[in-house]
């Protein structure tokens, strides 16, 4: 922490975790609760003739979050419970945008395909405590603290463990509706089928939200006040300059596509694709209820978009981007000196310097065109000739590859993969749906070559800001 | 001798405002749901499941009702609140350290972060359920275009209190708008619109329409407080209106056949 003395922001840490484990402690004492007088604890096995079940553990667990509140309690830091140097040295070390992308990627994937196992309420719950440890653990790390706890921030923090908690709820629905219907029984959702009335059994439910709702704001706005800087300065650029935290998935993207795309043409996509979702998607089957088997295409394209190509690049663009958009490591220092060798090429560099060993073909000139013209017809003509006369010379090998891609790849795919789509589809639709899908494809691809390659532009015209 | 509450509750003025006894009965329970204003939105009766918490989780809701927050806060906010360059930083400061209910701006700004997570969080439920699947379609569709909306509504309100924060974010986010294809003085395609001298410069592209100047500055400022107050708000109720009308007309809330 900057401008605070280390007693201060011990006693920040402190003001925080000791509330934090004692709320933990809480959480699993009312579970532990729970599971010895409603549920009924299950023995997991017996030392000693005593029985330990699944209450006794939780409770131990609740204990020990108690002692950890303790040790922060002191605001001394060498008592503070927190993750060891070497771990944290290690984490900043080895992450970087490849690790973290392909890790949460690889992460996202085994929970998907062992979600069966992952839904288990003892071992979600155990995720679920770790995750908060982690927390915990972490925040005595200076570094940590001042970018989690930034106000703006807390928001993103929220979010990551509300996704964690509605996904684990939805799978968990989902899985015991897959085993139902494969065993021919109705989904969960049809089981409370009588109607109640809506007075008082949902107003009540309502109003109870919004009583709870306004204690939550409350709070928050009691306990963390709004972020106000200094006075707004148009020569004071702040480094790193951030968009709003919901838009930093997008501000990410920068760093592998051109402003165009990146800003404005695929936000307007992912729009667009929103709203096409219920046009394009001819299941007629899970409506209503949850269920992974029965919709697995669009249930997996709709978590690849949302859960890893938006919610973990927003992670990513404001937790670990720091000056000059660099990468730093969780419990890593932002420092603005900290220098990248950013060494991207072009395909066309590549084609035709390294590969064929010679010079960039010339800009095609088009003189006498602009000569026997007037001029008002070559000043548009112009541009639109100079253009395309670049793309099929010196950009001649990105253009056939996004030719290929986007205009060969729709139909090879409805021949081969698609072929139950496009049937049922229709030609319309398909094609909506494919371009859809190459486009969001188009992200990951860009991450890959930019890593494996360092390509930089598929196609770069920078004469006409068309860079891709 | 009848009670205080019956006196009251059996009074014309009462009886004026509330058109039904206390629904404490069957009869009543159903006629308050048709009679009430408030109430009508909903459906007298409802299936069991469609109320549990862990098939809806509540959260279109609870972002309905952030955004009643929202407008209570935002409109005790506006009358503190001057956008030009001269105040905008001063009356918040003064929000912050003076005013008695200077709290209203941190209910207000981490009501507006909720609200974009809820709003996300009921379009996850809403996907996962496979809710959007016909009928209702075009409910999903407008579903769309209110995200849309909150986050315009989060982005114009972050540069209102005019501080390093909010310009240089404001500034990042619009910069995009000047590689807008055609529209952007820095976008392909631009040289496109002209007319032997250039149509779109700096002066006249798309991202000088979003900040009413070159530069985030005080035009910026006014032009934000308006979208920001008045005309997204608007677009959000009418919108809202018709989600809601639109539940109801779809069927009620999704559940299996």
């Amino acid at each position: 922490m900057h401008g605070i003395s280390p007693q201060q922001f011990a006693e920040t840490v402190s003001s925080f975790l000791v509330p934090f484990y004692v709320a933990l402690a809480a959480m699993n004492g009312i579970a532990a609760l729970l599971m010895w007088k409603k549920f009924g604890p299950v023995t997991y096995f017996r030392v000693f003739g005593v029985p330990i079940t699944n209450a006794l553990v939780w409770t131990f667990v609740a204990l020990g979050f108690m002692v950890l509140a303790s040790m922060c309690a002191g605001a001394n830091m060498n008592m503070m419970p927190q993750m060891p140097q070497s771990f944290r040295d290690a984490v900043n070390e080895r992450t970087g945008p490849v690790i973290y992308t392909l890790g949460t990627t690889a992460l996202l994937i085994i929970l998907f395909v062992f979600r069966a196992w992952f839904v288990r309420p003892a071992v979600a719950w155990t995720i679920w405590n770790l995750m908060l440890l982690f927390l915990g653990l972490s925040m005595p790390d200076s570094n940590f603290f001042s970018i989690v706890a930034k106000p703006d921030n807390v928001p993103i923090v929220a979010l990551v463990f509300l996704l964690a908690f509605f996904t684990w709820l939805a799978t968990y629905r989902a899985v015991e509706n897959d085993r139902r219907m494969d065993a021919g029984e109705p989904p969960l959702e049809k089981l409370d089928d009588e109607k109640v009335l809506v007075w008082p059994d949902l107003v009540y439910i309502e109003m109870i939200c919004m009583i709870a709702l306004t204690a939550l704001l409350i709070f928050w706005a009691v306990w963390l006040q709004a972020p106000l800087e200094e006075p707004a300065s148009s020569v004071k650029t702040p480094n790193p300059s951030k968009a709003p935290w919901y838009f930093l998935g997008l501000q990410e993207m920068l760093v592998y596509y051109d402003p165009w795309m990146a800003g404005v043409v695929l936000p307007s996509l992912i729009v667009v694709g929103l709203m096409a979702i219920p046009y394009i998607d001819f299941n007629k089957q899970g409506n209503g209820y949850y269920t992974i088997k029965q919709r697995k295409f669009a249930y997996i394209m709709f978590q690849l978009g949302f859960l890893e190509l938006w919610v973990t690049l927003i992670v990513l663009g404001t937790l670990l981007r720091g000056p000059n958009w660099n990468f730093f490591g969780p419990y890593e220092f932002w420092d603005a000196h900290k220098v990248e060798a950013l060494n991207n090429v072009n395909l066309s560099d590549y084609f035709w310097q390294w590969w064929l060993g010679k010079s960039l073909p010339a800009v095609p000139q088009l003189q006498p065109i602009i000569d026997y013209t007037p001029t008002w017809i070559s000043s548009w003509l112009q541009p639109i000739l100079q253009f395309v006369g670049i793309l099929l010379t010196r950009e001649l090998p990105g253009t056939l590859l996004l030719l290929g891609y986007f205009i060969a790849l729709p139909p090879m795919m409805a021949l081969t993969v698609f072929r139950k789509f496009y049937q049922r589809m229709g030609f319309i639709r398909y094609m909506v749906m494919a371009n859809l899908l190459l486009f969001m494809a188009s992200l990951p691809i860009k991450m890959v070559l930019r890593w494996s390659f360092n390509l930089k532009y598929l196609i770069a015209i920078p004469e006409y800001f068309f860079n891709f | 001798m009848p009670g205080l509450g019956e006196i009251i509750t059996e009074s014309q003025i009462w009886k004026s405002i509330f058109r039904h006894p206390m629904p404490v009965d069957r009869r009543n329970r159903i006629v308050v749901m048709l009679t009430n204003f408030f109430l009508h939105l909903h459906p007298v009766s409802i299936k069991k499941q469609g109320i549990a918490l862990s098939y809806t989780w509540c959260m279109g809701g609870v972002t309905f009702f952030l955004f009643l927050v929202e407008t209570v806060t935002g409109v005790l906010l506006m009358f503190y609140y001057r956008p030009t360059l001269e105040w905008a930083y001063n009356d918040i400061l003064a929000l912050r350290d003076i005013y008695s209910l200077g709290i209203m701006r941190e209910i207000h700004r981490w009501g507006a972060h909720a609200m974009v997570i809820t709003v996300w969080l009921h379009m996850y439920r809403v996907f996962l359920t496979g809710s959007y699947k016909p009928p209702r379609e075009f409910n999903w569709v407008i579903g769309v275009i209110l995200l849309l909306l909150t986050l315009l509504l989060s982005f114009t309100g972050y540069l209102l209190p005019w501080d390093q924060l909010a310009v240089w974010a404001i500034t990042v986010g619009s910069n995009m708008a000047r590689a807008t294809p055609i529209l952007g003085h820095e976008g392909p395609g631009h040289q496109l619109l002209t007319l032997g001298y250039p149509m779109i410069t700096s002066g006249s592209d798309a991202r000088f329409a979003l900040l009413g100047a070159r530069n985030v500055g005080e035009e910026t400022l006014n032009r934000f407080y308006i979208l920001h107050c008045i005309a997204i708000p608007l677009g959000v109720s009418l919108l809202l209106a018709i989600h809601f009308w639109r539940v109801r007309k779809d069927g009620g809330i999704s559940g299996p056949l």
